[in-house]
Parts: structure tokens; sequence; C-alpha cells
């Protein structure tokens, strides 16, 4: 990992060996370019790089690419989020490097919710290639400077490749290969899906770590802090592949209403300072779901402030 | 074999809505065999929009005939041109049907009484569910047997995906997840490493992608056989 593959700010602090910390913002339902400016500024100077999503949940917003370029703009780092279920290859990989072409360095390779969770029901999905094949298809267009055709690219572009994993699917015995999998296939850097099961997230790691994986990619464990019992709930009952355990939601309705956002805040930084240490995990991605304007204070008190700046 | 499903019967009512007499054909074919489209199908359909048509004070004469198959020119022939003799024909075929049956008869009109869903079998009596997606490179062996175009809600050819949950696919609770499946007889075989690796990109050249397809086998062109 000593030859720098992109040089965005994010594979620097990883190389450089510190504990790395990124954060999310959903783009605007429309052109709302200050609302999207005004959520960054809670972002900037507090995380590493900033995933902008892909129409996640399968609900149609600005382009993941303009809200990377935007970002760009602003002076933060994106995290730019493709997914496979809207485009072909064709556009892939033209995106790819029109995103490459506005300054992104950073993109995270995913399949995508299904369209019938969105408000687009009706869609066409395409997945014409799959996560897997995205992450290996970056790779090439990267390292061998070549389109999936084999034919040359003039300027190829110098991506940092991401990818998720979420620990909490089943079958549960194969998620270790199937990171295994997207690691062999090009991934520099994975971010989990929000861990809320500390105990089997644990076990997951270790079993990560006897295959060595932890020492061919960057694993950043992700982290949503709940702002009460109700989206606890909500996400235990409907949002797929989560793994919410009651203590939680218990410990949450434990405290009253008005005091159950700082409870939520309390488990997510006592989650980060265990994954500080944990074997393994090279650093946190907080997903603060439209709540951007709490990440500096859970910055600040997770005691990963100020963040490194590496030339 | 090819799976439909019956329009629902204010849709077909509303087809012929304008109609004093049409015919309604069935077919022999798959659609008989997953109940659909059949002599019985055909009967119950008839009867149900004389009776509908009868209580709205609108009667409607329909006349009743069964292809051996709807796929095929030389039975399609067999209605012959009396099929001019009706205002409408509904057609209880697969969507292949109706399409034999315009290109045939151009002069008449021909409405599609089923909707046609996917290749399928019979999982159980009363019950069909989709196995293959006709992408036209088929690879299920490379996946214990099951196939994930057609079985996978996102097609992925290296699954499963983060919304597999004890064995049911996040899209629908009625649904298993195939990956789940393919990984858990693949580990059960000790054929783990089958699943590691990037396969090669699908060229959907083959699917319907690439343009409508056509099937031609020489030997029979050429009348050898």
């Amino acid at each position: 990992m000593s030859e720098l593959k992109s040089g965005s700010n994010l594979e620097k602090v990883l190389a450089a060996g510190h504990f790395a910390f990124t954060g999310e913002c959903g783009p605007p339902k429309g052109a709302n370019v200050e609302h999207l400016v005004e959520k960054f500024q809670h972002l900037k100077g507090n995380v590493d790089c900033v995933n902008m999503t892909d129409n996640q949940t399968a609900v149609v917003r600005m382009s993941s690419m303009a809200g990377s370029a935007l970002m760009v703009n602003e002076g933060l780092e994106p995290n730019f989020q493709m997914v496979c279920r809207d485009r072909n290859r064709l556009a892939m990989m033209s995106d790819i490097l029109g995103a490459y072409a506005l300054g992104v360095r950073n993109m995270l390779c995913l399949s995508g919710d299904h369209q019938t969770f969105g408000n687009h029901p009706e869609a066409k999905n395409v997945h014409c290639i799959d996560s897997m094949q995205l992450i290996a298809m970056v790779k090439k267009m990267r390292d061998e400077g070549k389109f999936l055709n084999d034919e040359d690219i003039d300027v190829p572009p110098k991506m940092f490749i991401g990818a998720a994993c979420n620990p909490f699917a089943d079958p549960y015995e194969f998620r270790p290969y199937r990171l295994a999998n997207k690691i062999e296939a090009g991934a520099d850097f994975i971010q989990t899906q929000c861990i809320f099961n500390m105990e089997k997230f644990r076990d997951f790691m270790s079993k990560v770590v006897d295959m060595g994986l932890h020492e061919k990619c960057y694993i950043l464990a992700g982290v949503t802090p709940m702002k009460n019992a109700g989206m606890a709930n909500f996400m235990k009952k409907f949002v797929p592949g989560m793994d919410i355990p009651d203590e939680l939601i218990k410990r949450l309705k434990g405290v009253e209403k008005k005091d159950q956002a700082e409870e939520g805040i309390k488990f997510a930084l006592e989650q980060v300072e265990e994954f500080k240490e944990m074997e393994g995990v090279a650093g946190v991605h907080m997903m603060a779901i439209e709540w951007e304007h709490k990440v500096p204070e859970i910055a600040e008190r997770a005691g990963v402030l100020p963040r490194p700046v590496i030339d | 074999m090819i799976v439909a499903d019956r329009k629902p019967i204010e849709e077909l009512l509303g087809m012929v809505e304008d109609c004093k007499k049409i015919l309604v054909v069935g077919c022999k074919g798959c659609v008989t065999v997953c109940n659909v489209g059949g002599l019985k199908e055909v009967e119950v359909l008839a009867a149900t929009m004389k009776i509908a048509r009868k209580k709205a004070g609108n009667p409607l004469e329909i006349a009743e005939h069964v292809l051996e198959r709807q796929c095929d020119r030389e039975y399609v022939s067999q209605l012959g041109e009396e099929v001019n003799d009706y205002d409408a024909v509904l057609s209880m075929a697969c969507g292949v049907g109706p399409q034999f049956l315009s290109e045939m008869y151009k002069e008449q009109s021909f409405f599609p009484a089923v909707n046609t869903t996917f290749f399928g079998g019979a999982t159980q009596h009363g019950v069909w569910e989709e196995r293959c997606a006709g992408c036209g490179t088929c690879g299920i062996h490379m996946f214990g047997g099951l196939c994930p175009i057609a079985r996978c809600a996102k097609s992925l050819l290296h699954g499963p995906c983060g919304g597999s949950s004890n064995g049911i696919c996040e899209v629908n609770k009625e649904t298993e997840c195939i990956w789940d499946s393919i990984v858990k007889k693949k580990m059960e075989a000790g054929q783990l490493e089958d699943l590691l690796g990037v396969k090669n990109f699908k060229s959907w050249k083959t699917a319907r992608d690439g343009g409508p397809r056509r099937s031609i086998r020489e030997e029979l062109v050429q009348g050898n056989i």
C-alpha cells in the first residue's frame, strides 16, 4: 500500500497510518445547490472525504456526479458513489471518466437498492454488470488504462476504489469470502453497512483478520447515530440488511424522548472508541443521515479532530 | 414452458366493447399446461364475457376455437379466412400467438387475453415460478444449477447482496434469495472456490438487448431432416 494509486486525501490519510473518519451527504431531491453547499459546511474539515450517494434507496435525486463536482468546488473531497441499477457499462465508464475529469478521486462501487423500494418502482433495472465487476472495471481503467473492450483510455481515471460490505446479511459464513472477493477484484477500501450489533461485528472482524484481509485493504466501520428509538424501530423493520439488537432499542427507550438523540450519539461514540482499538479496522465511516449538522460535534467528541492534512 | 396469467375480465370486456361477435382462440401448448389458455379456460372466458354483456343489455356472440399451437403457421392456418367473420379475435395463447395470427390474417384485429410472464415451471399444484430469462448464454452450471440471471432480482453474478436475510430476497418476502441457495449448495459440496474470483463480464448480445433473436437450424431449412 506504499505507492499511491489515486493520490486522494482519503488514500493519503490511510496510507500514512491515520485512523480515517469519513462522512456522508445525500444530494437534494431537486437542484437546490444552496442547501447542499450548506450541508457541506458541517462536514468540511471534520472528515477525510464525504460519500455522495447515488439515488440512495432508489429515490431519484440530483446525480452523485454533479453532487461530487459541487463538493470539489467547495474544497471537500467526495467519495463518488455509483450503483449498477441505473446505468449500463457504457454509461458507467463514461461517468467514471466524467467524474475524474471533474476532480473526483474516490469512488464507491455498489449494486444499488432495488428500485421497488424507491419512488419509481416501475423503472427498469439495468444491472448490466454487478458491483464485483464494477470494482474490477474501475481497476482495469485505472491500472491498465483500458476500457472493458481493451481499447486504450486517453488519460485513465486514477480512482481510489471503494466497496461496501454488509457483515449482517445472510448467509453469514459466506460474508468474509465475499469481502475477500471484492478485495481480489480491486477494492482498496471498504465501508461497511451501519453496525449496531457489535458482538456480531467483533466475530466478523476476527474472521477477516484470520484471513488476513485487513492487510490487503482498509476497512472502515460504518456508524449511524440513532436520532431516537423510533428511527431504530423503523430501520429494524423496514431497512433490508439491518441488524439492530433489541438491547439498543431498549437503551434508547430507557431515556426520555428529548434525550434519545444524545443517547444515540453516546452509543455511536462508544462504537468509535472500540473501533479505534479493534484489530483490522482502519477507520470509521460516519453516516449521520440528514444530521450533517451534528457531525462537527460527533467528530469533536469522538476525538478524531483535527483531521490530518497531508501534502 | 411459457407461463402466463389471464388478463382481468374488465380489461378484456373493454377491448371488445364495440364488438357484437368475437372469436376466442385457445392454444394446446404451454398455456394449456399452466391452465390459462386451453380448452377449459376458453370456455370459461367465453361464458363469463357472455354473461357480463348480457347483464349490461348488450349481448355478445362468442365463438370458441382451440388450436394445437398458435406458434406454428401450419396450425394457425387452420383457422382459415373465417376469422374475418368476427368483429375481433381474442387469443389466449402467450404473446407469440396473437402475433402469428396477426401476421397471417392481416385484415383482422387480434387482442391478447393473457399477460405472458416468464419461462418457468410448476413448483406445486397451482403455483408456477420463473426459472429462465432466455438470455441466450446459459451458465447455470457455474452456479450449482441455479440461475441468478433469472432468479436474483439484481441478476448478480457475485451475490448475495446485502439485502439477503434468512434465505429470503429483500424485494419480496415470498421470494427465496437464490444466491443464498447457491452459496449454501456450493459450501456443502466443498466447492466454495467456484464462487471466488471475478466472473467474465456477461455479453448481453445474445439476450433481447442484442435485438430480436432468430434461431436457424440449417439442416431443417434445407429439408435434410
